[in-house]
Protein backbone atom coordinates (compact mmCIF):
# COMPACT_ATOMS: atom_id res chain seq x y z
CA UNK A 1 0.00 0.00 0.00
CA UNK A 2 2.71 2.45 0.93
CA UNK A 3 4.65 1.37 -2.18
CA UNK A 4 1.63 2.36 -4.26
CA UNK A 5 1.71 5.89 -2.83
CA UNK A 6 5.36 6.24 -3.94
CA UNK A 7 4.45 5.94 -7.63
CA UNK A 8 3.49 8.96 -9.73
CA UNK A 9 -0.15 7.96 -9.87
CA UNK A 10 -0.17 7.17 -6.17
CA UNK A 11 1.18 10.62 -5.31
CA UNK A 12 -1.61 12.24 -7.32
CA UNK A 13 -4.24 10.14 -5.53
CA UNK A 14 -2.65 10.89 -2.17
CA UNK A 15 -2.58 14.64 -2.84
CA UNK A 16 -6.22 14.60 -3.90
CA UNK A 17 -7.17 12.75 -0.71
CA UNK A 18 -5.12 15.15 1.41
CA UNK A 19 -6.75 18.12 -0.29
CA UNK A 20 -10.20 16.67 0.35
CA UNK A 21 -9.28 16.07 3.99
CA UNK A 22 -8.47 19.78 4.21
CA UNK A 23 -11.17 21.32 2.00
CA UNK A 24 -14.17 19.47 3.43
CA UNK A 25 -13.52 20.54 7.04
CA UNK A 26 -12.69 24.02 5.74
CA UNK A 27 -16.06 24.31 3.98
CA UNK A 28 -17.90 23.03 7.03
CA UNK A 29 -15.86 25.49 9.06
CA UNK A 30 -16.89 28.31 6.73
CA UNK A 31 -20.55 27.29 7.04
CA UNK A 32 -20.37 27.26 10.82
CA UNK A 33 -18.35 30.47 10.89
CA UNK A 34 -21.43 32.26 9.50
CA UNK A 35 -23.48 30.69 12.29
CA UNK A 36 -20.79 31.55 14.86
CA UNK A 37 -20.69 35.14 13.64
CA UNK A 38 -24.45 35.59 13.82
CA UNK A 39 -24.70 34.03 17.28
CA UNK A 40 -21.77 36.02 18.69
CA UNK A 41 -23.03 39.27 17.19
CA UNK A 42 -26.46 38.45 18.54
CA UNK A 43 -25.02 37.99 22.02
CA UNK A 44 -23.04 41.24 21.76
CA UNK A 45 -26.11 43.16 20.59
CA UNK A 46 -28.41 41.51 23.16
CA UNK A 47 -30.33 39.52 20.54
CA UNK A 48 -30.72 35.78 20.11
CA UNK A 49 -29.39 35.24 16.60
CA UNK A 50 -30.50 32.22 14.53
CA UNK A 51 -32.05 29.68 16.92
CA UNK A 52 -35.01 28.16 15.07
CA UNK A 53 -33.60 25.72 12.47
CA UNK A 54 -32.52 22.61 14.35
CA UNK A 55 -31.25 22.47 17.94
CA UNK A 56 -29.79 25.90 18.85
CA UNK A 57 -30.23 26.85 15.18
CA UNK A 58 -27.33 24.57 14.25
CA UNK A 59 -28.78 23.67 10.85
CA UNK A 60 -29.13 27.29 9.81
CA UNK A 61 -25.99 27.30 7.57
CA UNK A 62 -27.35 24.36 5.57
CA UNK A 63 -30.75 25.99 5.25
CA UNK A 64 -29.02 29.10 3.91
CA UNK A 65 -26.92 27.06 1.48
CA UNK A 66 -30.02 25.27 0.15
CA UNK A 67 -31.80 28.59 -0.27
CA UNK A 68 -28.87 29.95 -2.28
CA UNK A 69 -28.77 26.84 -4.47
CA UNK A 70 -32.40 27.15 -5.50
CA UNK A 71 -32.28 30.84 -6.44
CA UNK A 72 -31.98 32.01 -10.01
CA UNK A 73 -28.59 33.16 -11.27
CA UNK A 74 -29.15 36.53 -12.88
CA UNK A 75 -26.63 37.93 -15.35
CA UNK A 76 -27.24 41.64 -15.95
CA UNK A 77 -27.50 43.03 -19.48
CA UNK A 78 -24.27 44.51 -20.74
CA UNK A 79 -22.26 42.38 -18.34
CA UNK A 80 -19.17 40.61 -19.56
CA UNK A 81 -20.69 37.14 -19.16
CA UNK A 82 -17.52 35.08 -18.94
CA UNK A 83 -15.71 37.37 -16.51
CA UNK A 84 -18.91 37.84 -14.50
CA UNK A 85 -19.10 34.09 -13.89
CA UNK A 86 -15.36 33.58 -13.41
CA UNK A 87 -14.89 36.34 -10.78
CA UNK A 88 -16.53 34.57 -7.81
CA UNK A 89 -14.72 31.36 -8.76
CA UNK A 90 -11.39 33.21 -8.61
CA UNK A 91 -12.19 34.64 -5.17
CA UNK A 92 -13.28 31.31 -3.74
CA UNK A 93 -10.58 29.28 -5.50
CA UNK A 94 -7.77 31.48 -4.20
CA UNK A 95 -9.16 31.41 -0.67
CA UNK A 96 -9.03 27.60 -0.72
CA UNK A 97 -5.74 27.19 -2.61
CA UNK A 98 -3.82 29.22 -0.04
CA UNK A 99 -4.48 26.53 2.58
CA UNK A 100 -2.10 24.13 0.81
CA UNK A 101 0.90 25.42 2.74
CA UNK A 102 -0.50 26.16 6.22
CA UNK A 103 0.84 23.60 8.71
CA UNK A 104 -2.03 22.45 10.92
CA UNK A 105 0.33 20.29 12.96
CA UNK A 106 4.02 19.40 12.74
CA UNK A 107 4.52 18.60 9.02
CA UNK A 108 0.77 18.45 8.48
CA UNK A 109 0.66 20.61 5.39
CA UNK A 110 -0.24 19.43 1.90
CA UNK A 111 2.88 21.11 0.55
CA UNK A 112 5.70 21.89 2.95
CA UNK A 113 7.51 24.23 0.58
CA UNK A 114 10.60 26.34 1.21
CA UNK A 115 8.94 29.64 0.39
CA UNK A 116 5.60 29.09 2.14
CA UNK A 117 5.36 32.67 3.37
CA UNK A 118 5.89 34.05 -0.12
CA UNK A 119 3.25 31.66 -1.46
CA UNK A 120 0.72 32.87 1.10
CA UNK A 121 1.56 36.49 0.41
CA UNK A 122 1.31 35.97 -3.36
CA UNK A 123 -2.05 34.23 -3.10
CA UNK A 124 -3.48 36.86 -0.77
CA UNK A 125 -2.32 39.60 -3.14
CA UNK A 126 -4.08 37.82 -6.01
CA UNK A 127 -7.35 37.92 -4.07
CA UNK A 128 -8.00 41.44 -5.28
CA UNK A 129 -8.61 40.23 -8.84
CA UNK A 130 -11.84 38.43 -8.05
CA UNK A 131 -13.21 41.68 -6.66
CA UNK A 132 -11.97 43.98 -9.44
CA UNK A 133 -13.16 41.65 -12.17
CA UNK A 134 -16.55 41.29 -10.50
CA UNK A 135 -16.92 45.04 -10.22
CA UNK A 136 -15.95 45.69 -13.81
CA UNK A 137 -17.82 42.79 -15.39
CA UNK A 138 -21.15 43.64 -13.69
CA UNK A 139 -21.49 46.80 -15.80
CA UNK A 140 -22.86 48.70 -12.81
CA UNK A 141 -21.69 51.94 -11.25
CA UNK A 142 -22.02 50.78 -7.66
CA UNK A 143 -20.18 47.54 -8.33
CA UNK A 144 -17.41 49.44 -10.11
CA UNK A 145 -17.04 51.93 -7.25
CA UNK A 146 -16.81 49.08 -4.77
CA UNK A 147 -14.19 47.34 -6.89
CA UNK A 148 -12.05 50.49 -7.16
CA UNK A 149 -12.25 51.07 -3.43
CA UNK A 150 -11.30 47.55 -2.57
CA UNK A 151 -8.43 47.47 -5.07
CA UNK A 152 -6.89 50.63 -3.62
CA UNK A 153 -7.46 49.37 -0.09
CA UNK A 154 -5.95 45.93 -0.57
CA UNK A 155 -2.88 47.24 -2.39
CA UNK A 156 -2.29 49.83 0.37
CA UNK A 157 -2.50 47.43 3.27
CA UNK A 158 -0.42 44.78 1.53
CA UNK A 159 2.61 47.06 1.74
CA UNK A 160 2.68 47.22 5.52
CA UNK A 161 1.75 43.54 5.72
CA UNK A 162 4.79 42.78 3.57
CA UNK A 163 7.10 44.71 5.88
CA UNK A 164 5.67 42.90 8.91
CA UNK A 165 6.26 39.54 7.25
CA UNK A 166 9.85 40.59 6.46
CA UNK A 167 10.35 41.49 10.15
CA UNK A 168 9.12 38.02 11.12
CA UNK A 169 11.52 36.51 8.60
CA UNK A 170 14.40 38.48 10.11
CA UNK A 171 13.52 36.96 13.49
CA UNK A 172 13.13 33.32 12.37
CA UNK A 173 15.53 33.15 9.42
CA UNK A 174 13.40 30.91 7.21
CA UNK A 175 10.57 31.17 4.71
CA UNK A 176 9.25 27.71 5.50
CA UNK A 177 6.04 27.93 7.55
CA UNK A 178 6.77 24.71 9.41
CA UNK A 179 10.18 26.04 10.50
CA UNK A 180 8.65 29.42 11.38
CA UNK A 181 6.36 27.71 13.88
CA UNK A 182 9.19 25.56 15.26
CA UNK A 183 11.31 28.70 15.72
CA UNK A 184 8.66 29.93 18.17
CA UNK A 185 9.08 26.97 20.55
CA UNK A 186 10.52 29.13 23.30
CA UNK A 187 8.81 32.44 22.65
CA UNK A 188 5.84 33.24 20.45
CA UNK A 189 6.63 36.11 18.12
CA UNK A 190 3.49 37.92 19.25
CA UNK A 191 5.31 38.81 22.49
CA UNK A 192 8.47 40.56 21.24
CA UNK A 193 6.71 41.91 18.13
CA UNK A 194 3.43 42.81 19.81
CA UNK A 195 2.82 46.11 17.94
CA UNK A 196 3.44 44.35 14.63
CA UNK A 197 1.10 41.54 15.63
CA UNK A 198 -1.67 44.07 16.21
CA UNK A 199 -0.93 45.89 12.94
CA UNK A 200 -0.83 42.60 11.05
CA UNK A 201 -4.22 41.62 12.39
CA UNK A 202 -5.74 45.01 11.54
CA UNK A 203 -4.22 44.84 8.05
CA UNK A 204 -5.78 41.40 7.83
CA UNK A 205 -9.17 42.96 8.55
CA UNK A 206 -8.54 45.40 5.70
CA UNK A 207 -7.24 42.67 3.42
CA UNK A 208 -10.40 40.61 3.84
CA UNK A 209 -12.67 43.67 3.46
CA UNK A 210 -14.17 43.10 6.88
CA UNK A 211 -15.64 45.71 9.20
CA UNK A 212 -14.49 48.38 10.01
CA UNK A 213 -12.78 48.35 6.60
CA UNK A 214 -15.70 47.00 4.56
CA UNK A 215 -15.94 50.06 2.32
CA UNK A 216 -15.94 47.79 -0.71
CA UNK A 217 -19.44 46.71 0.34
CA UNK A 218 -20.47 49.95 2.04
CA UNK A 219 -24.18 49.15 1.95
CA UNK A 220 -25.11 52.61 3.20
CA UNK A 221 -23.47 54.37 0.23
CA UNK A 222 -22.93 51.96 -2.65
CA UNK A 223 -25.65 49.36 -1.96
CA UNK A 224 -23.47 46.26 -1.63
CA UNK A 225 -20.39 47.28 -3.58
CA UNK A 226 -18.75 44.84 -5.93
CA UNK A 227 -21.32 42.07 -5.58
CA UNK A 228 -24.52 44.10 -6.05
CA UNK A 229 -25.38 42.28 -9.26
CA UNK A 230 -24.63 38.80 -8.00
CA UNK A 231 -27.28 36.32 -6.95
CA UNK A 232 -27.69 32.65 -6.08
CA UNK A 233 -24.57 30.45 -6.23
CA UNK A 234 -22.25 33.13 -7.62
CA UNK A 235 -23.14 35.31 -4.62
CA UNK A 236 -22.69 32.31 -2.34
CA UNK A 237 -19.18 31.79 -3.73
CA UNK A 238 -18.24 35.37 -2.85
CA UNK A 239 -19.71 34.85 0.58
CA UNK A 240 -17.83 31.59 1.12
CA UNK A 241 -14.65 33.18 -0.25
CA UNK A 242 -14.88 36.07 2.23
CA UNK A 243 -15.28 33.74 5.19
CA UNK A 244 -12.60 31.35 3.95
CA UNK A 245 -10.30 34.36 3.69
CA UNK A 246 -11.11 35.28 7.28
CA UNK A 247 -10.11 31.80 8.41
CA UNK A 248 -6.99 32.04 6.24
CA UNK A 249 -5.89 35.36 7.75
CA UNK A 250 -6.50 33.91 11.22
CA UNK A 251 -4.42 30.89 10.22
CA UNK A 252 -1.63 33.17 8.97
CA UNK A 253 -1.70 35.20 12.18
CA UNK A 254 -1.60 31.99 14.20
CA UNK A 255 1.29 30.58 12.20
CA UNK A 256 3.39 33.73 12.10
CA UNK A 257 2.78 35.14 15.57
CA UNK A 258 0.91 32.74 17.86
CA UNK A 259 3.12 29.69 17.52
CA UNK A 260 0.92 27.62 15.18
CA UNK A 261 0.17 24.20 16.66
CA UNK A 262 2.45 24.67 19.69
CA UNK A 263 0.84 24.55 23.11
CA UNK A 264 0.93 27.82 25.05
CA UNK A 265 2.75 26.26 28.03
CA UNK A 266 5.44 23.67 27.24
CA UNK A 267 4.66 21.11 29.99
CA UNK A 268 2.54 18.05 30.67
CA UNK A 269 -1.21 18.74 30.70
CA UNK A 270 -0.93 21.17 27.80
CA UNK A 271 1.44 19.22 25.57
CA UNK A 272 -0.77 16.12 25.80
CA UNK A 273 -3.46 17.86 23.75
CA UNK A 274 -2.78 17.28 20.02
CA UNK A 275 -1.38 20.24 18.09
CA UNK A 276 -4.35 20.35 15.73
CA UNK A 277 -6.60 21.38 18.61
CA UNK A 278 -4.24 24.14 19.69
CA UNK A 279 -4.12 25.38 16.10
CA UNK A 280 -7.91 25.34 15.80
CA UNK A 281 -8.29 27.00 19.18
CA UNK A 282 -5.99 29.86 18.22
CA UNK A 283 -7.71 30.28 14.86
CA UNK A 284 -11.07 30.38 16.62
CA UNK A 285 -9.76 33.02 19.00
CA UNK A 286 -8.69 35.19 16.04
CA UNK A 287 -12.06 34.64 14.37
CA UNK A 288 -13.82 35.70 17.54
CA UNK A 289 -11.85 38.97 17.44
CA UNK A 290 -12.92 39.40 13.79
CA UNK A 291 -16.57 39.15 14.84
CA UNK A 292 -16.07 41.21 17.97
CA UNK A 293 -14.52 44.05 15.95
CA UNK A 294 -17.37 43.91 13.45
CA UNK A 295 -20.00 44.17 16.16
CA UNK A 296 -18.20 46.98 17.98
CA UNK A 297 -16.63 49.47 15.57
CA UNK A 298 -18.28 51.79 13.04
CA UNK A 299 -17.03 51.82 9.45
CA UNK A 300 -14.09 54.11 8.67
CA UNK A 301 -14.39 56.98 6.23
CA UNK A 302 -12.41 56.39 3.04
CA UNK A 303 -9.75 59.03 3.68
CA UNK A 304 -9.30 57.74 7.23
CA UNK A 305 -8.76 54.27 5.83
CA UNK A 306 -6.06 55.45 3.41
CA UNK A 307 -4.43 57.68 6.03
CA UNK A 308 -4.28 54.77 8.47
CA UNK A 309 -2.66 52.50 5.91
CA UNK A 310 -0.10 54.88 4.43
CA UNK A 311 0.61 57.36 7.21
CA UNK A 312 0.41 55.17 10.32
CA UNK A 313 0.92 51.48 9.57
CA UNK A 314 3.52 51.81 6.81
CA UNK A 315 5.94 54.08 8.77
CA UNK A 316 5.54 52.05 11.97
CA UNK A 317 6.19 48.72 10.29
CA UNK A 318 9.12 50.14 8.30
CA UNK A 319 10.79 51.67 11.35
CA UNK A 320 10.12 48.52 13.37
CA UNK A 321 11.76 46.39 10.67
CA UNK A 322 14.91 48.53 10.69
CA UNK A 323 14.95 48.62 14.51
CA UNK A 324 14.49 44.86 14.88
CA UNK A 325 17.17 44.13 12.28
CA UNK A 326 19.54 46.61 13.98
CA UNK A 327 18.98 45.22 17.48
CA UNK A 328 19.36 41.62 16.34
CA UNK A 329 22.55 42.43 14.46
CA UNK A 330 24.00 44.38 17.41
CA UNK A 331 23.39 41.60 19.94
CA UNK A 332 24.22 38.83 17.49
CA UNK A 333 20.75 37.28 17.74
CA UNK A 334 20.30 36.87 14.00
CA UNK A 335 19.40 33.25 13.17
CA UNK A 336 21.83 31.19 11.13
CA UNK A 337 20.59 30.25 7.69
CA UNK B 1 8.28 13.26 -18.38
CA UNK B 2 5.65 15.02 -16.33
CA UNK B 3 7.95 18.02 -15.87
CA UNK B 4 8.47 18.25 -19.64
CA UNK B 5 4.75 17.98 -20.26
CA UNK B 6 4.09 20.71 -17.70
CA UNK B 7 6.76 22.92 -19.26
CA UNK B 8 5.21 22.65 -22.73
CA UNK B 9 1.69 23.14 -21.39
CA UNK B 10 2.52 26.29 -19.46
CA UNK B 11 4.73 27.79 -22.15
CA UNK B 12 1.95 27.15 -24.66
CA UNK B 13 -0.53 29.02 -22.43
CA UNK B 14 2.06 31.75 -21.88
CA UNK B 15 2.58 32.29 -25.61
CA UNK B 16 -1.14 32.17 -26.42
CA UNK B 17 -1.97 34.71 -23.73
CA UNK B 18 0.94 36.93 -24.81
CA UNK B 19 -0.51 36.96 -28.32
CA UNK B 20 -3.96 37.71 -26.90
CA UNK B 21 -2.57 40.71 -25.00
CA UNK B 22 -1.66 42.33 -28.30
CA UNK B 23 -4.65 41.25 -30.35
CA UNK B 24 -7.66 41.46 -28.03
CA UNK B 25 -9.97 44.37 -28.81
CA UNK B 26 -11.01 45.09 -25.24
CA UNK B 27 -8.16 46.70 -23.25
CA UNK B 28 -9.38 45.17 -19.98
CA UNK B 29 -9.23 41.71 -21.54
CA UNK B 30 -5.73 42.54 -22.75
CA UNK B 31 -4.60 43.32 -19.19
CA UNK B 32 -6.23 40.14 -17.89
CA UNK B 33 -4.36 38.11 -20.52
CA UNK B 34 -1.19 39.90 -19.43
CA UNK B 35 -1.88 38.66 -15.90
CA UNK B 36 -2.35 35.11 -17.17
CA UNK B 37 0.99 35.47 -18.96
CA UNK B 38 2.68 36.66 -15.74
CA UNK B 39 1.25 33.77 -13.75
CA UNK B 40 2.45 31.27 -16.34
CA UNK B 41 5.91 32.84 -16.40
CA UNK B 42 5.99 32.43 -12.62
CA UNK B 43 5.04 28.77 -13.03
CA UNK B 44 7.88 28.31 -15.55
CA UNK B 45 10.29 29.74 -12.97
CA UNK B 46 8.87 27.27 -10.49
CA UNK B 47 9.46 24.38 -12.91
CA UNK B 48 13.05 25.56 -13.35
CA UNK B 49 13.53 25.32 -9.58
CA UNK B 50 13.67 29.09 -8.98
CA UNK B 51 10.90 29.18 -6.37
CA UNK B 52 11.91 32.52 -4.86
CA UNK B 53 11.89 34.31 -8.21
CA UNK B 54 8.59 32.65 -9.11
CA UNK B 55 6.75 33.97 -6.08
CA UNK B 56 8.42 37.38 -6.20
CA UNK B 57 7.25 37.63 -9.82
CA UNK B 58 3.74 36.73 -8.72
CA UNK B 59 3.77 39.20 -5.81
CA UNK B 60 5.32 42.15 -7.61
CA UNK B 61 3.96 41.88 -11.13
CA UNK B 62 0.63 40.15 -10.63
CA UNK B 63 -0.14 41.44 -7.16
CA UNK B 64 0.88 45.06 -7.58
CA UNK B 65 1.89 46.21 -11.06
CA UNK B 66 -0.93 44.52 -12.96
CA UNK B 67 -3.50 45.70 -10.40
CA UNK B 68 -2.50 49.27 -11.15
CA UNK B 69 -2.61 48.59 -14.91
CA UNK B 70 -6.09 47.16 -14.54
CA UNK B 71 -7.10 50.04 -12.32
CA UNK B 72 -6.03 52.62 -14.91
CA UNK B 73 -7.33 50.78 -17.95
CA UNK B 74 -10.76 50.25 -16.37
CA UNK B 75 -11.10 53.93 -15.58
CA UNK B 76 -10.07 55.07 -19.06
CA UNK B 77 -13.19 55.72 -21.04
CA UNK B 78 -11.46 55.64 -24.40
CA UNK B 79 -13.01 54.38 -27.59
CA UNK B 80 -10.19 52.12 -28.65
CA UNK B 81 -11.82 51.41 -32.00
CA UNK B 82 -11.35 55.09 -32.86
CA UNK B 83 -7.67 54.79 -32.09
CA UNK B 84 -7.27 52.08 -34.68
CA UNK B 85 -8.56 54.29 -37.47
CA UNK B 86 -5.18 55.97 -37.90
CA UNK B 87 -3.51 52.59 -38.42
CA UNK B 88 -2.73 53.06 -42.12
CA UNK B 89 -1.47 56.59 -41.61
CA UNK B 90 0.99 55.58 -38.89
CA UNK B 91 1.92 52.22 -40.39
CA UNK B 92 5.07 53.48 -42.25
CA UNK B 93 6.47 55.20 -39.14
CA UNK B 94 5.65 52.20 -36.98
CA UNK B 95 7.30 49.74 -39.31
CA UNK B 96 10.37 51.99 -39.50
CA UNK B 97 10.69 51.93 -35.70
CA UNK B 98 10.19 48.17 -35.71
CA UNK B 99 12.87 47.79 -38.39
CA UNK B 100 15.39 49.87 -36.42
CA UNK B 101 14.73 47.87 -33.25
CA UNK B 102 15.02 44.60 -35.16
CA UNK B 103 18.31 45.70 -36.74
CA UNK B 104 19.71 46.64 -33.34
CA UNK B 105 18.69 43.28 -31.91
CA UNK B 106 20.25 41.51 -34.87
CA UNK B 107 23.55 43.39 -34.40
CA UNK B 108 23.61 42.53 -30.70
CA UNK B 109 22.75 38.89 -31.31
CA UNK B 110 25.37 38.54 -34.06
CA UNK B 111 28.18 39.51 -31.75
CA UNK B 112 26.87 37.35 -28.89
CA UNK B 113 29.20 34.80 -27.34
CA UNK B 114 28.40 32.76 -24.29
CA UNK B 115 30.85 33.45 -21.48
CA UNK B 116 33.06 30.40 -20.91
CA UNK B 117 32.31 30.46 -17.17
CA UNK B 118 28.58 30.35 -17.86
CA UNK B 119 28.61 26.98 -19.59
CA UNK B 120 30.59 25.60 -16.65
CA UNK B 121 28.08 27.09 -14.18
CA UNK B 122 25.21 25.57 -16.13
CA UNK B 123 26.31 22.15 -15.04
CA UNK B 124 25.38 23.17 -11.48
CA UNK B 125 22.10 24.99 -12.02
CA UNK B 126 21.13 24.86 -8.37
CA UNK B 127 23.26 25.17 -5.25
CA UNK B 128 23.31 21.76 -3.64
CA UNK B 129 22.90 22.27 0.06
CA UNK B 130 21.02 25.54 0.33
CA UNK B 131 17.62 26.81 -0.79
CA UNK B 132 17.74 29.26 -3.63
CA UNK B 133 16.38 32.05 -1.41
CA UNK B 134 19.52 31.78 0.71
CA UNK B 135 21.75 31.47 -2.35
CA UNK B 136 20.23 34.51 -4.02
CA UNK B 137 20.37 36.52 -0.80
CA UNK B 138 24.02 35.81 -0.13
CA UNK B 139 24.88 36.56 -3.76
CA UNK B 140 23.01 39.88 -3.85
CA UNK B 141 24.04 41.11 -0.42
CA UNK B 142 27.72 40.16 -0.59
CA UNK B 143 29.03 40.03 -4.17
CA UNK B 144 26.68 42.51 -5.78
CA UNK B 145 25.79 44.81 -2.90
CA UNK B 146 26.78 48.12 -4.58
CA UNK B 147 24.84 47.26 -7.75
CA UNK B 148 21.83 46.18 -5.69
CA UNK B 149 21.86 49.41 -3.69
CA UNK B 150 22.33 51.40 -6.88
CA UNK B 151 19.26 49.84 -8.47
CA UNK B 152 17.33 50.63 -5.30
CA UNK B 153 18.37 54.28 -5.52
CA UNK B 154 17.39 54.42 -9.21
CA UNK B 155 13.95 53.12 -8.28
CA UNK B 156 13.71 55.70 -5.50
CA UNK B 157 14.57 58.47 -7.95
CA UNK B 158 11.92 57.19 -10.35
CA UNK B 159 9.38 57.11 -7.53
CA UNK B 160 10.17 60.66 -6.44
CA UNK B 161 9.97 61.74 -10.09
CA UNK B 162 6.51 60.21 -10.45
CA UNK B 163 5.32 61.88 -7.25
CA UNK B 164 6.69 65.29 -8.31
CA UNK B 165 5.15 65.03 -11.77
CA UNK B 166 1.68 64.16 -10.51
CA UNK B 167 1.67 66.37 -7.45
CA UNK B 168 -0.96 69.07 -7.57
CA UNK B 169 -1.50 71.97 -5.26
CA UNK B 170 -4.44 70.94 -3.14
CA UNK B 171 -4.92 74.20 -1.26
CA UNK B 172 -8.33 74.73 -2.82
CA UNK B 173 -9.57 71.25 -2.10
CA UNK B 174 -11.52 70.75 1.09
CA UNK B 175 -9.40 68.34 3.05
CA UNK B 176 -10.18 67.04 6.50
CA UNK B 177 -7.56 67.11 9.20
CA UNK B 178 -7.79 63.73 10.91
CA UNK B 179 -5.66 64.71 13.90
CA UNK B 180 -7.92 67.70 14.58
CA UNK B 181 -11.03 65.58 14.20
CA UNK B 182 -9.71 62.96 16.58
CA UNK B 183 -8.65 65.57 19.14
CA UNK B 184 -12.19 66.98 19.37
CA UNK B 185 -13.83 66.39 22.74
CA UNK B 186 -17.52 66.65 23.59
CA UNK B 187 -16.71 69.65 25.81
CA UNK B 188 -15.44 71.64 22.80
CA UNK B 189 -18.71 71.50 20.98
CA UNK B 190 -21.43 70.65 23.44
CA UNK B 191 -22.91 72.80 26.17
CA UNK B 192 -25.67 71.57 28.42
CA UNK B 193 -28.09 74.37 29.18
CA UNK B 194 -30.93 73.82 31.62
CA UNK B 195 -34.05 75.15 29.91
CA UNK B 196 -36.74 76.63 32.11
CA UNK B 197 -40.36 76.16 31.19
CA UNK B 198 -41.85 78.99 29.04
CA UNK B 199 -38.62 81.04 29.12
CA UNK B 200 -36.51 79.48 26.40
CA UNK B 201 -32.75 79.35 26.35
CA UNK B 202 -30.11 82.03 25.81
CA UNK B 203 -27.03 80.38 24.40
CA UNK B 204 -23.73 81.33 26.05
CA UNK B 205 -21.82 83.62 23.68
CA UNK B 206 -25.02 84.61 21.84
CA UNK B 207 -26.51 86.92 24.48
CA UNK B 208 -26.20 90.03 22.26
CA UNK B 209 -28.59 88.65 19.68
Amino acid sequence: MSAFFQTNFGIVILTVLESLALIVPLLIGVAYLTYFERRVMGAIQLRRGPNIVGPFGLWQPFADALKMLFKETIIPTGADRLLFIIAPMITFGLAVVAWAVIPVNDHWAIANINVGVLYLFAISSLGVYGIIIAGWASNSKYAFLGALRSAAQMVSYEVSMGFIIVTVLVCVGTLNLNDIVLAQRHLWLAIPLFPLFVIFFISGLAETNRAPFDLAEGESEIVAGFFVEYSAMSFALFFLGEYANMILISGMTTTLFLGGWLSPLPFAPFTLIPGVFWFLFKVLLCLFVFVWVRATLPRLRYDQLMALGWKVFLPISLVYLVAVAGVMEYFGWLPNV
Amino acid sequence: MIANLAFYLFSFILLISAVMVVTSRNPVHAVLFLIVAFVNAAILFLLAGAEFLAFILAIVYVGAVAVLFLFVVMMLDVDFAAWREGFQRYAPVGSLVALVLFAELAIVMAGWTVAPAASYARMFPMPVNETNTVALGSLIYTSYLPLFQLSGIILLVAMIGAIVLTHRDRKRARTQNLAMQHARKPDDTLVMVPAKLNEGVVLPGKEAL
